[in-house]
């Protein structure tokens, strides 16, 4: 028997989550009606007393003071159409979980296995609209197909039918095996086929192995035959993947350029690893690196006591599918990161950079894909569920639109810890799984989610992409067990924890493995979310939730019977060993046997040509506009330029009370601040800055230059908030279009040599900048290819910077503060209008890109700016980025609530002749600050020798007026209307 | 008097740390992080301390409504036969305070703790339901202080700034004229209040979640118990005030006081 229990607010009440909903139909979709309210219904697969049905109708369904509830019969609402969503058998239903636990404990029952409580959504819309338009509604903005079931009922339509959404499977879980001793064609069959990413050459490393006379006898000792099984091919296939391998970044390349052709063996261990460890080794005894490129997240030292941990992932390809469940995803997901570093942190701060393409697209929308407003609201709403329920406050990120980032949205979430420099006596980055510890696995069950994940996003979106690659995050079940092991890692239960991230067990126990020298594995010992997997499957299973850890045999108990008192599930899966081996067991016989050293070092380096012919663009001609007052209110109202208040105001960027500069700042609490500054522990004024650069538009020019904007927008972000220079580190996060040439990517070599130029400017200014990359993380096939359409995204580098901030009084906003205040500009203006977002809102791209044209006098400009801000001589800073100058002025203004009077004519020029250039190039490396009249003379003091000038005052009159270079006024704009312009677009 | 305060910690609470922060800050001897499981599985004697603090937190992700499958489970666990809301009850009635923010104000009234109008504390009177803007809201807010309450925790107060961060927060009686009958018997000790004058307003985003009466925070007829959705730990020093970097305030923040008023009170008694 099957019970429906229905709740909905009384109706009397107003329904603001409906409304909320009646809102976006009537802007995303031009549907209108006169009302819509929503209900949601549970479904209890298993019979129940009447006396049963309303006592937990009443204990845990309804909240008796707003809302009625409803058991086996609809709620009592008109409505002319009914759309009801539910989830698809195995897809993550959260609510249904908690309201599982809920209804066993009230009636002190245990739901059968294949009994179950499923969830879903009921929406009532009272309007005269057509069934075609409700079926609009229900398929284009309520349900996602891929994961969800939707049916529309008009008035008076049965639906006393109840589909449950039970998974059932009828095949038996066996361990098969795949015969590679086949020809090229039938290889590359199989490697499609099975989603499994692997190239010819791949498939054929493979073939070979397995004919080894060696691989032969020793897999014939386990018990095992000569074909591979399909959990040796999908842990191989996985653990090869350009996700996990990076097979990009590890090749060897022939780079060509007009100068000549040189050879570059592994970008990665040239550029990155090579530019941290040079910093390192100049450091010296003041390096301040503990662990980096080789855990889960980098590791720095906070101050003598504490360590800071940070990563940055990237989760489009899931998020292009399903941009709620995909984002969501990815910041519990990206919280596991630092959490599974060292022994183990405690999560402080959130980041989170989105590129989507703009929210007016009007373009027909190719197949599979979702509108960008849609892929927006569903990445947004992820990401607040994700952080604000996992109790890590949202500090920093950015939005950055494109038409380009149709085909594949750019998902950046980052998550960083901190962790005592010492735990239980030992240093607490370092970790080691013994031989004999045990293979414990915490948190969540597994289940088909997210199989093929880790392959999958080492393709392009296509038509076949697999709808198991989506999951959705369950940050509670994720809370109760990051809140247990760092109970556990206190009392020094485990030796080593990761988290299961992309490839499931087999990545995390084939990593942990190393630590030891082998594991033995016992899948059919691990729990599973409902019966039905493939073995296979659940060495692969993305499911969420999941850390596993190295537990000494004799802290097990201990272990086990802490994680039972807490209600986090922890399963015994086999040992760790030293035998050199991953052997995985199905029933104590043997379903793989893999030496670690094949699995982790055979795959063949890649061989790639690159082929760098600078591109010219038209170079626009244009007379400069008498009244620049319309181009600046327009700038202001740009995507990539107006206030992203909305999007902030929904994240909490306050929890754990330690915010100290926010996302919003100013005399209204509305500006925009540079960067996040955050006292991680409470009993210390030591503070953490964070900061992100990024602009893809520069990489329609030249990668190098974009790389080198951004490495030194993020510095400046955290410098102009009060960061330290000589302490400062980090992340970069490549976003790339496939830079491998083929028939269908026939520019790759040049797609390729842009990834080199950005390598290559990365390790020139990090090296100068002395920022040490500690992580990062690149994801290579940003493309979208189905038909005859082809949508690669332009080259984007998130790159995130962290600096320690020594005393967070000291912190400084982005706000002009006082009238009277002098304005300063610092560092020099030239003519870079190139890939700018004045230039883009003219419809050119142009050619001179902005340029870190000098970064020793850049950085030691930071340094002096550093100790004015220490000495307390600086009322505001604000770095200047998009749209340049005249974007900086009036956002300092409107956020402080007062005018300026600027003269353009004083700035530090070079080769600048026109006030347009003047006011919005966009050369780096340059701050707009005010300093109070006290103060003046001891900052031009600091200041000596570097390109530092005044260039007017803070008035209280709230107008914005700036002299052109010829003397007369080019801008006279009130305050509040340039606000109004910025806030118009997305809304507060 | 050596004063212990009890902060409940799992299943979705997040603040426990700054709220532990705040209570050391602000006197008490002991504050101990307990987690839900162990206080519901007896391993852990309220009676042993003298202020119980339900921080902010998604209590199981709030899935069923804000704090609801929390307040489940504190109605149905039993400690040695004792239904654990008993406790807490019991826990009242013998002189301990009671202090809930945000989703632990969510748990009060939805376990009826709050506002107990007729002394009966486990009878659900009042909620908080979604926000009229139908989002989480996190800003800032000014809120007035009745100084006509008896709340312990509001006392000598008279006006705070600090932050809310909720999806959930508008209160709503059972009956219309529940919400003006507390505001009168001064049960509401802190109103959402226009920044301008200091008056309670329904003015959004003054008001930021349209609360009835505009009610951020209510209180039993003892003064005993007291909750708010507005944070007061998070307001632990003036970097924490939004408009910090442009006026000139206390070091201390101002959110310590309610804290501070639960120290001053258990020393005094």
């Amino acid at each position: 028997m099957t019970h429906r229990i229905e709740v909905c607010l009384k109706r009397t009440l107003p329904d603001p989550a409906g409304r909320r909903i009646m809102k976006r139909v009537s802007t995303d979709l031009g549907i209108e009606f006169r009302d819509l309210r929503i209900a949601d219904a549970f479904i209890i697969d298993r019979g129940l007393s009447p006396d049963d049905l309303a006592l937990i109708t009443e204990e845990v369904f309804r909240d008796t003071v707003v809302q009625e509830a409803y058991i086996d019969e609809s709620p009592d609402i008109p409505y002319d159409w009914l759309i009801e969503v539910g989830f698809r058998p195995g897809v993550t239903d959260n609510v249904g979980r908690t309201a599982l636990e809920a209804v066993e404990r009230t009636l002190g029952i245990r739901l059968r296995p294949e009994e179950g409580l499923y969830t879903r959504k009921l929406y009532f819309i009272e309007g005269d609209i057509s069934r075609d338009d409700a079926d609009t509604i229900a398929r284009d903005l309520l349900a996602n197909d891929l994961i969800q079931t939707r049916r529309v009922f008009a008035r008076g339509e049965d639906r006393s039918e109840i589909a449950v959404p039970r998974v059932t499977s009828q095949s038996e879980a066996v361990v098969r095996t795949i015969d590679l001793n086949v020809d090229d064609d039938e290889l590359l069959r199989i490697s499609r086929e099975g989603v499994l990413a692997l190239s010819l050459e791949e498939m054929q490393t493979l073939r070979d192995y397995f004919r080894r006379a060696d691989v032969r006898a020793l897999r014939r000792s386990h018990g095992l035959g000569e074909h591979i099984t399909d959990c040796e091919l999908e842990a191989l296939a996985q653990t090869w993947s350009e996700h996990c391998k990076h097979k990009i970044f590890n090749a060897r390349i022939q780079y060509q350029q007009p100068e000549g052709t040189r050879e570059i063996d592994s970008l990665f261990k040239s550029y990155i690893q090579g530019s941290t460890e040079r910093i390192r080794s100049e450091l010296g005894n003041r390096d301040f690196c503990l662990s980096v490129f080789k855990d889960n997240a980098g590791v720095i030292r906070f101050d003598d006591e504490w360590n800071l941990v940070f990563k940055v992932e990237t989760h489009n390809s899931p998020s292009a599918l399903d941009p709620y469940g995909g984002a969501l995803t990815g910041i519990v997901g990206v919280n596991r990161d630092p959490f599974g570093t060292g022994m183990g942190c405690r999560l402080i701060f959130n980041t989170d950079v989105f590129c989507f393409a703009p929210p007016d697209f009007e373009g027909e929308l190719p197949p599979r894909l979702l509108h960008p407003r849609r892929v927006f609201e569903g990445v947004r709403e992820g990401v607040e569920h994700g952080g604000n329920k996992s109790g890590i406050p949202t500090v920093n990120g950015a939005v950055v639109f494109d038409d380009r980032y149709l085909g594949k949205p750019l998902v950046y979430c980052g998550t960083g810890g901190i962790m005592p420099a010492v735990i239980n006596g030992r240093p607490s980055h370092v970790k080691r799984a013994r031989p004999g510890d045990r293979i414990v696995m915490t948190g969540g069950r597994i289940g088909k989610d997210g199989i093929h994940g880790a392959t999958f996003s080492s393709e392009e979106l296509h038509e076949g992409s697999p709808v198991s690659a989506v999951q959705i995050g369950d940050p509670i079940t994720q809370k109760r067990m990051t809140d247990f092991l760092l109970m556990a890692r206190d009392r020094d239960l485990y030796t080593s924890i990761t988290d299961n991230g992309a490839g499931g067990l087999s990545s995390s126990v084939g990593e942990m493995a190393r630590e030891s020298g082998g594991a033995r594995l016992f899948l059919d010992r691990a729990p599973l979310k409902y019966p039905g997997l493939q073995p296979w499957e659940i060495l692969l299973s993305e499911a969420q939730e999941r850390m596993t850890v190295a537990v000494p045999p004799e802290k097990l108990d201990e272990f086990m019977d802490l994680a039972n008192r807490l209600d986090v599930e922890a399963t015994d899966l086999g040992e760790y060993s030293d035998d050199g081996l991953f052997t995985v067991y199905w029933k104590d016989r043997p379903a793989a046997v893999l030496p670690l050293d094949f699995l982790h070092e055979g795959l063949p380096a890649m061989r790639l040509t690159a082929r760098w012919e600078p591109r010219v663009h038209a170079e626009p001609d244009f007379p400069c506009p008498a009244d620049l007052t319309a181009t600046m209110a327009n700038l202001l109202g740009r995507w990539n330029i107006c206030s992203k208040e909305r999007l902030i105001r929904q994240y909490d960027h306050e929890v754990q009370g330690g915010s100290v500069v926010k996302p919003l700042v100013g005399a209204m609490e509305d500006g925009p601040a540079d960067a996040a500054v955050l006292r991680p522990l409470l009993d210390r004024m030591r503070g953490i800055a964070v900061g992100c650069g990024i602009a893809p538009r520069y990489s329609d020019i030249d990668t190098y230059w974009m790389m080198a904007a951004v490495i030194d927008e993020a510095v400046r972000n955290i410098v102009a908030v009060g960061a330290d220079p000589d302490h400062m580190a980090g992340l970069d996060n490549f976003c790339w279009c496939d830079p491998v040439q083929s028939e269908k990517t026939p520019d790759g070599e040049y797609k390729l040599a842009q990834l080199v130029r950005a390598n290559e400017a990365l390790y020139d200014i990090t090296t100068v900048y002395r920022i040490p990359c500690i992580s990062g993380k690149d994801s290579m096939k940003n493309d979208y290819g189905i038909g005859s359409t082809r949508i690669s995204i332009p080259p984007t580098v998130l790159f995130s910077a962290v600096g320690i901030v020594p005393d967070v009084r000291k912190a400084v906003t982005s706000d002009f503060k006082r009238r009277g205040d002098a304005v300063y500009m610092l560092g020099v203006t030239r003519d870079e209008t190139g890939g700018t977002e004045y230039f883009a809102s003219k419809g050119f791209i142009g050619n001179k890109v902005p340029k870190v044209a000098d970064p020793e006098q850049a950085v030691a400009l930071y340094r002096a700016l550093h100790r004015a801000i220490l000495g307390g001589l600086v009322a505001s800073c604000h770095d200047l980025s998009d749209g340049g100058l005249g974007i900086a002025l009036a956002e300092s203004s409107f956020s402080g609530g007062l005018g300026a009077q600027i003269r353009l004519a004083d700035l530090p020029l070079e080769g600048v002749d026109r006030d347009d250039v003047a006011l919005f190039s966009e050369t780096p490396c340059r701050l707009l600050v005010s300093v109070g009249p006290d103060a003046q003379e001891a900052f031009e003091h600091a200041l000596d020798g570097f390109p530092c000038a005044r260039i007017g005052e803070v008035t209280e009159t709230p107008r914005l007026e700036v002299e052109g270079l010829s003397g007369e006024t080019v801008v006279n704009a009130d305050i509040e209307e340039l606000k109004r312009k910025w806030q118009e677009p997305l809304g507060t | 008097m050596r004063i212990k305060a009890l902060v409940p910690t799992g299943h979705g609470i997040n603040c426990e740390n700054e709220t532990r922060h705040a209570l050391e800050v602000a006197g008490f001897d002991t504050v101990d992080l307990v987690h839900l499981n162990l206080l519901a599985g007896g391993n852990v004697d309220p009676f042993n301390y003298q202020l119980i603090v339900f921080p902010g937190g998604f209590l199981d992700g709030d899935d069923l409504g804000a704090a609801q499958a929390c307040a489940n489970r504190i109605r149905h666990s039993r400690v040695n036969e004792e239904r654990l809301i008993d406790r807490l009850v019991r826990f009242v009635h013998g002189g301990g305070l009671v202090l809930g923010i945000c989703n632990g104000f969510q748990l009060l009234t939805k376990l009826g703790m709050l506002p107990a109008m007729d002394g009966d504390y486990t009878r659900r009177e009042i909620t908080l339901t979604g926000n009229d803007s139908g989002r989480f809201e996190s800003r800032w807010v000014t809120l007035a202080v009745d100084r006509a309450s008896n709340c312990i925790f509001t006392k000598g107060v008279e006006r705070l700034y600090l932050p809310v961060r909720h999806g959930e927060g508008k209160i709503v009686g059972r009956t219309g004229d529940l919400a003006g009958l507390l505001v009168e018997r001064h049960l509401a000790p802190v109103r959402y209040a226009s920044r301008d004058t200091d008056e309670p307003t329904m003015d959004y985003p003054f008001n930021p979640n349209g609360s009835e009466q505009a009610i951020a925070g209510l209180t039993d007829s003892t003064g005993r118990v007291f909750g708010l959705m507005p944070h007061p730990e998070s307001f632990n020093h003036r970097t924490n005030h939004p408009r910090w970097t442009r006026e000139d305030l206390r070091e201390e923040g101002e959110g310590l006081a309610i804290f501070r008023n639960a120290a001053r009170f258990l020393r005094e008694a």
